[in-house]
């Protein structure tokens, strides 16, 4: 699918560039590159806040008893990190990913809705100062768990009211960026570039996209049903009023669940980017793999219950969910192997993004192992709640979804910024990644499963060990992380030139304008063969 | 692209726009519509309904059927101007068995009357071996003028009652409630199960 090798040529600034200098820049920008670029920063200082609460929780569980913070303190510091990380740094990253390259990926000068795009990012520092303040507020931060669930919600301070606004504008953000990758890869494709011809990074975000679309409107139903619960005298879910907490349960997890592919999907994207073009080969079963993401965004919609076993609900409906679940291993099964297939006798080489993706691919299986596991009704009855649960998330936000946006940046650095990252930084980053990534999470299953609890300050005596190399890696983790910072500040700055293609083995129209990208790409759309 | 290319993409975008923005608001209500929707779900399929009686009562296999005893029913006015009586005067039941007996109460005044009756047992040992599970000394009773009532009394005598006792006579007196029909502060019965 290669086009026109000057296609690039057009991109010259005409007539529309005239726009203000300085921060309006960045204010009033329509740029797609801008805005990606904004995305991208955003989600990293979301990222770094995040993580410092997560510092803050494993500071606390560094020893058995009460030292850093108090118990409320500390439910605060769960719940804001779990909305910060999903909602400000996850998936802020894949928009930024989606607006910088699905224009390029696909042949569009820009994407559908230009001014739109600028009001979906510009939504989301209010929604962050909104998040990261309310731990000022009298009764301190929502302290309920990422998952808000009712009567704790009803019955807390200002600080929920902060959270649920955040959640609704964080909401209006995503589905707007999302109305706006469908109607780009529906719409502004170049000619002859059809569907089954897109790069699979587009394909994995038009079927995000489209899961963005279905669930976070749902997702804002119940936050607001929420807010009337406590202010204006609904009782969807005050049992004082004849509600019912666990219908909240219900609706969340049914937006839940898609969230979580929300989150992994694009995720799947990058990876099937950046593992063909290190292997030199082209991606292993194409259309397997939009069959394969197709069938998981539409079996994420029945399986919700399965966050729920424990709210005591008939045997029958146990088997459903649990069967349903346990289908959906099959098509990430094939995505695996895929992935695996594409490996298979490649000429592979192992520069930093090869080493993020391969790390990913180790250990997002691993997580959807543990995922089996607890998708078992009779297992998960123990596991509920638990430390366990907590690692197997990790294991595919973490390592999966993280892991994947640094394989994708690390890959499409050379383009955003026209300089070669540091490629010694970028492998030492990886090894420290994952190496304190596994120190930190690996050992929480053991935890989970003797029984540890989820989201309780203080433990008893004989999880001390485990907690302790824990913490110990989740601050090696978080310190690693940095050298990122710096590998990014330093090819902004300079480094090596980049050709317009740096990776040999890499395809796409992205790599057929020169690096960095110019402010506008494929005014004129290239033709493909 | 020409001017007219980009004319029908812009189009384009806008239909697709609005479709994406209508399923958006689709799926908020549709976020509402679980509600009734869940409430029909679990009437239709019986779940997590709290007034679910927990099906039909089980066996009661402590009834011993090997010995029966007599229970006497007696009824007593302390200065109240209604007629009250059992309906049966006695009767012979397994220890174990839970059985009803009702009583009659009318209230011969032309006003309201508040009353409250007090059991005693006979003999008095045998009172820790009768269960009242429902009776209507448990609380006040308010009649109006000229009314007549039947009133429940459920029980059962416990197995392990000593084989001596081979009667038992449950008597109730009716005092009337201070305050009348007003609803006073309660006079707790002393004693009585």
């Amino acid at each position: 699918m290669a086009a026109i090798p000057g296609g690039a040529d057009h991109a010259h600034d005409h007539g529309h560039d005239h726009h203000p200098g300085g921060i309006m820049r960045w204010v009033t920008t329509t740029n797609h590159k801008d805005i990606g670029s904004m995305y991208l920063w955003f989600s990293f200082a979301m990222f770094i806040v995040g993580g410092i609460m997560a510092l803050v929780i494993r500071a606390e569980l560094f020893q058995p008893g009460l030292q850093v913070v108090d118990p409320d303190r500390f439910n605060q510091m769960t719940t804001l990190h779990g909305l910060i990380m999903v909602f400000g740094a996850i998936m802020p990253a894949f928009v930024g990913f989606a607006n910088w390259m699905i224009p390029l990926m696909i042949g569009a000068s820009d994407m559908a809705f230009a001014r739109m795009n600028n009001w979906s990012f510009w939504l989301l520092p209010p929604a962050a100062i909104l998040l990261t303040t309310s731990l000022l507020v009298p009764g301190g931060a929502a302290a309920s768990g990422w998952t808000l669930y009712p009567p704790l919600t009803v019955q807390m301070g200002i600080g929920m009211d902060m959270a649920i606004f955040a959640v609704h504008i964080l909401g209006i953000s995503s589905i707007m960026g999302s109305i706006n990758i469908v109607t780009t890869i529906l719409n502004m494709r170049a000619p002859g570039m059809t569907l089954m011809k897109m790069p699979l990074f587009c394909w994995t975000w038009l079927i995000t996209a489209y899961l963005v679309i279905a669930v976070m409107p749902v997702l804002a139903g119940a936050v607001t049903m929420i807010l009337t619960d406590r202010h204006f005298g609904t009782s969807f879910f005050n049992a004082a009023g004849g509600g019912d907490p666990v219908l909240y349960q219900h609706i969340f997890w049914f937006f839940g669940h898609p969230e979580v592919y929300i989150i992994a999907i694009p995720a799947f994207g990058v990876v099937s980017q950046v593992i063909p073009a290190f292997s030199r080969k082209p991606l292993f079963g194409y259309a397997s793999m939009v069959y394969a993401t197709s069938s998981i965004a539409i079996l994420s919609f029945i399986v919700w219950a399965h966050h729920m076993y424990t709210v005591g609900m008939p045997v029958a409906g146990q088997l459903y969910f649990m069967f349903a679940t346990m289908l959906i291993a099959v098509p990430t099964g094939v995505k695996v192997f895929n992935w695996v297939a594409t490996m298979w006798r490649g000429s592979l080489s192992f520069e930093t993004p090869m080493l993020f993706s391969i790390g990913f691919l180790f250990l997002f299986t691993l997580g959807g192992f543990s995922g089996l596991v607890l998708s078992m009704t009779a297992v998960d009855v123990q596991l509920h709640d638990s430390y366990y649960v907590v690692a197997h998330f990790h294991y595919v936000m973490v390592a999966g979804a993280l892991f994947s946006a640094y394989a994708g940046a690390y890959y499409w650095l050379p383009k955003w910024t026209g300089h070669m990252y540091d490629e010694k930084l970028g492998k030492l980053h990886f090894w420290l990644s994952i190496i304190f990534f596994n120190m930190t999470f690996f050992v929480q299953h053991f935890l989970g499963l003797a029984g540890m609890p989820r989201r309780i300050p203080d433990y008893s005596l004989q999880f001390a060990e485990f907690n302790m190399i824990s913490s110990i890696g989740a601050f090696g983790f978080g310190l690693s992380q940095l050298v990122f910072l710096v590998v990014v500040l330093k090819c902004l700055k300079g480094g090596e030139k980049a050709p317009a293609k740096p990776w040999d083995g890499a395809e796409g129209l992205e790599w057929t304008v020169p690096s960095p990208a110019p402010h506008h790409t494929f005014e004129t759309p290239p033709v493909l063969k | 692209m020409s001017e007219a290319g980009v004319g029908v993409t812009e189009q384009r975008n806008r239909s697709t726009l609005a479709r994406l923005v209508v399923s958006a608001c689709l799926m908020f209500g549709f976020g509402y519509a679980l509600v009734p929707f869940y409430e029909k779900l679990c009437q239709v399929l019986d779940v997590n309904n709290l007034n679910k009686q927990e099906g039909a009562l089980p066996a009661n296999t402590q009834v011993d059927a090997s010995r029966s005893v007599t229970v006497e029913f007696d009824a007593n006015l302390h200065r109240l101007p209604w007629s009250f009586r059992p309906v049966t005067p006695a009767t012979t039941v397994h220890p174990g068995q839970i059985v009803t007996i009702e009583y009659e109460i009318t209230n011969t005044r032309d006003a309201a009357v508040t009353g409250q009756a007090i059991p005693s047992y006979t003999p008095s040992a045998a009172m820790q071996y009768f269960q009242k599970l429902e009776c209507f000394c448990f609380k006040q009773q308010t009649l109006a003028p000229g009314e007549t009532r039947r009133m429940p009394v459920a029980f059962l005598v416990s197995p392990s009652l000593p084989k001596d006792i081979g009667t038992i006579t449950l008597s109730y007196t009716f005092f009337e409630v201070p305050g009348a029909s007003a609803a006073a502060t309660p006079v707790r019965p002393a004693g009585g199960g």
